[in-house]
């Protein structure tokens, strides 16, 4: 009797220090589930980013014959293309893609004083197929900017921020397109 | 934006709970009344046996059910780009973890509807009537409404509680049915041993006033349960497009539409953007519809500041002039807070004409009709049964093989 009296405060103390430890391994779980859930919203976004620089060799082939007059538009692509191959690091290549997306907008714009482009099938397949990679990529990145949101403040907050140091977990990188770039208006020269 | 998906599930949840306790209190005073002593337990067994029923019917017949009655025919990326590709993009923007398969439905209604039970089972499904008539803006509303129902599980959601409010309005049924044809064996043979004639006439009462308000506070419970989720998904649709305009748009034309779905009933009612059921010059009625008013919907989205769950709510509240918001707190301290609205898309939409002919193609191809372009421009399209082997062109009178 006397022993299981004294064992008493034992059990409460083990019994604290399991709950202590669940509650961790909830916290660890939740911050491993979340940055699962970031590298799957990059891939998406990264999926979606290769397509479009698939896409373009054959936009350019087809576009081709129609936009002779249309040289620096033209190669305006071909390089900001050229330039996402050449970028190292995740805010070169952000800024490489966005540059991408500029020129490619320059292009649509243009490609409106040729009637017998917007004539051709092939090249409104190809326009849709473009245009719907670029909404495609921006869904993906806001996307992604949420779950990177969700994740940062996981890692900076109480009591997440303890857990977070404890087992390295860092914030994560936002994808962002400066304004500019992005609400840029095409300038479109008809002389 | 993940919050607001656990917040609702909690208020929802209670409101369920609440038509849930209402079938078990419906079922033990049925029990009391009709088979007297300790009847309260076996009615409240018969009630849930009657519900767990229901549930089964409705979990076997599975997803399907919905596009089979509706007539809808799954397409693939060829049929309809535009179509596949907007569903793409609003998969990526609701973070979905599978694209779900599209499903287009021959009638002239414009309207769109979602089903499945796990986003890794949905599927959704747009009239052709819609396709003919909206741009690609408010086509990604409108599809960007229908993936918020799915990433929200309100098809889950309905099913639950069009279940349980079924089942009530069963049970009321019954028991009034009962008491007219003379039921009420309790009635008469407590009265005659003379005790307990009192507690024995409150529960008479009560179980009249339950079997007569009951079915109606769960069919409320349950049409305020479902006009709630879709002011949520307007809202996500809103947030998921960065662009209320188009979905504001599309309701509008939509609404203005003369076409009724033939397909629809009640059952399904609450899965579609619009209810297909209100009839026309009735104003979309107040309690006793499965979705708000239109022209509340779309002023709503119209006085939104910028395209966040924030904007959505002080829009709402401005709008119905209230205090109380839509969307829960935890929902809108967890939103981005600088979601600003993006302008209209300037991109290429084809003319509603070319629409209108793609989504004809479609369906004239899916029903079998060869297509023979005559060098003139017509373009002829042969029946199945044709059984002749000539087809003359009725604009240049050229006979073609078939």
């Amino acid at each position: 009797m006397m022993m299981a009296a004294a064992l008493i405060p034992l059990f409460v103390l083990l019994g604290l220090a399991l709950v202590l430890v669940m509650w961790v391994v909830g916290i660890y779980n939740g911050l491993i589930r979340l940055r699962n859930q970031v590298k799957e919203a990059w891939a998406q976004v990264d999926v979606q980013l290769k397509r479009r620089f698939d896409l373009i060799p054959n936009l350019m082939e087809t576009v081709k014959g129609y936009m002779n007059h249309e040289r620096e538009t033209l190669e305006a692509v071909t390089q900001a293309r050229a330039a996402i191959s050449g970028a190292g690091t995740l805010p070169d290549r952000i800024q490489a893609e966005s540059g991408l997306t500029a020129a490619l907008g320059r292009l649509f714009a243009v490609s409106e004083a040729y009637p017998d482009l917007k004539a051709s099938t092939n090249f409104l397949a190809l326009q849709e197929e473009l245009t719907s990679t670029e909404n495609k990529i921006s869904f993906a990145r806001q996307f992604y900017n949420e779950t990177v949101m969700r994740m940062n403040n996981k890692v900076q907050m109480f009591p997440g921020n303890i857990i977070a140091g404890m087992f390295n977990f860092k914030e994560e990188t936002f994808f962002e397109v400066t304004e500019e770039e992005q609400r840029e208006a095409p300038k479109v020269d008809f002389s | 934006m993940w919050e607001q998906i656990a917040a609702n599930r909690r208020k929802s949840a209670v409101l369920v709970f609440v038509m849930a306790l209402l079938l078990v209190v419906l079922g033990w005073f049925l029990g009391e009344y009709f088979i007297g002593e300790n009847g309260g337990v076996l009615g409240v067994a018969g009630a849930l046996a009657l519900w767990l029923i229901l549930t089964l019917v409705a979990w076997f017949q599975g997803d399907q059910i919905f596009l089979t009655m509706s007539g809808a025919r799954k397409i693939e990326k060829k049929d309809l780009p535009v179509l596949h590709n907007v569903v793409e993009e609003m998969t990526l923007a609701s973070g979905l973890p599978r694209m779900p398969d599209i499903y287009v439905i021959d009638d002239p209604a414009p309207n769109a509807f979602a089903t499945g039970r796990k986003p890794e089972t949905a599927a959704v499904a747009v009239t052709a009537g819609l396709l003919k008539i909206l741009d690609r803006d408010e086509l990604q509303g409108v599809i960007a409404h229908e993936m918020a129902h799915v990433r929200n599980r309100d098809v889950l959601l309905m099913l639950f509680a069009g279940i349980l409010a079924g089942a009530v309005v069963i049970l009321a049924e019954v028991g009034l049915r009962g008491m007219w044809f003379g039921g009420g064996r309790s009635r008469s043979r407590r009265s005659d041993s003379g005790d307990g004639g009192g507690a024995q006439a409150i529960i008479m009462i009560v179980a009249v006033v339950l079997m007569i308000l009951a079915p109606i506070l769960a069919q409320m419970i349950y049409l305020a349960v479902s006009r709630k989720r879709e002011y949520l998904a307007d809202a996500s649709a809103a947030a998921f497009t960065r662009y209320p305009e188009g979905l504001a748009s599309a309701l509008e034309k939509i609404s203005r539409a003369p076409d009724k779905l033939a397909s629809a009933n009640r059952a399904t009612a609450p899965m579609y953007i619009i209810n297909p059921l209100q009839r026309d010059g009735k104003m979309a009625a107040d309690g006793s519809s499965t979705h708000p008013p239109i022209a509340e919907r779309v002023r709503i989205l119209r006085s939104m500041g910028g395209s966040a769950f924030a904007d959505y709510d002080a829009s709402y509240r401005q709008v119905r002039g209230g205090k109380r918001g839509v969307i829960p707190k935890s929902a809108l301290t967890e939103d981005p807070p600088a979601a600003g609205a993006r302008s209209p898309r300037t991109e290429p939409t084809p003319s509603a004409r070319v629409r209108a002919r793609e989504v004809d193609n479609l369906f004239y191809n899916n029903a079998g009709y060869q297509r023979i372009e005559c060098p003139c421009g017509a373009i002829l399209k042969i029946p199945p049964g044709f059984t002749s082997t000539g087809a003359q062109c009725p604009h240049c009178n050229k006979v073609h093989t078939v």
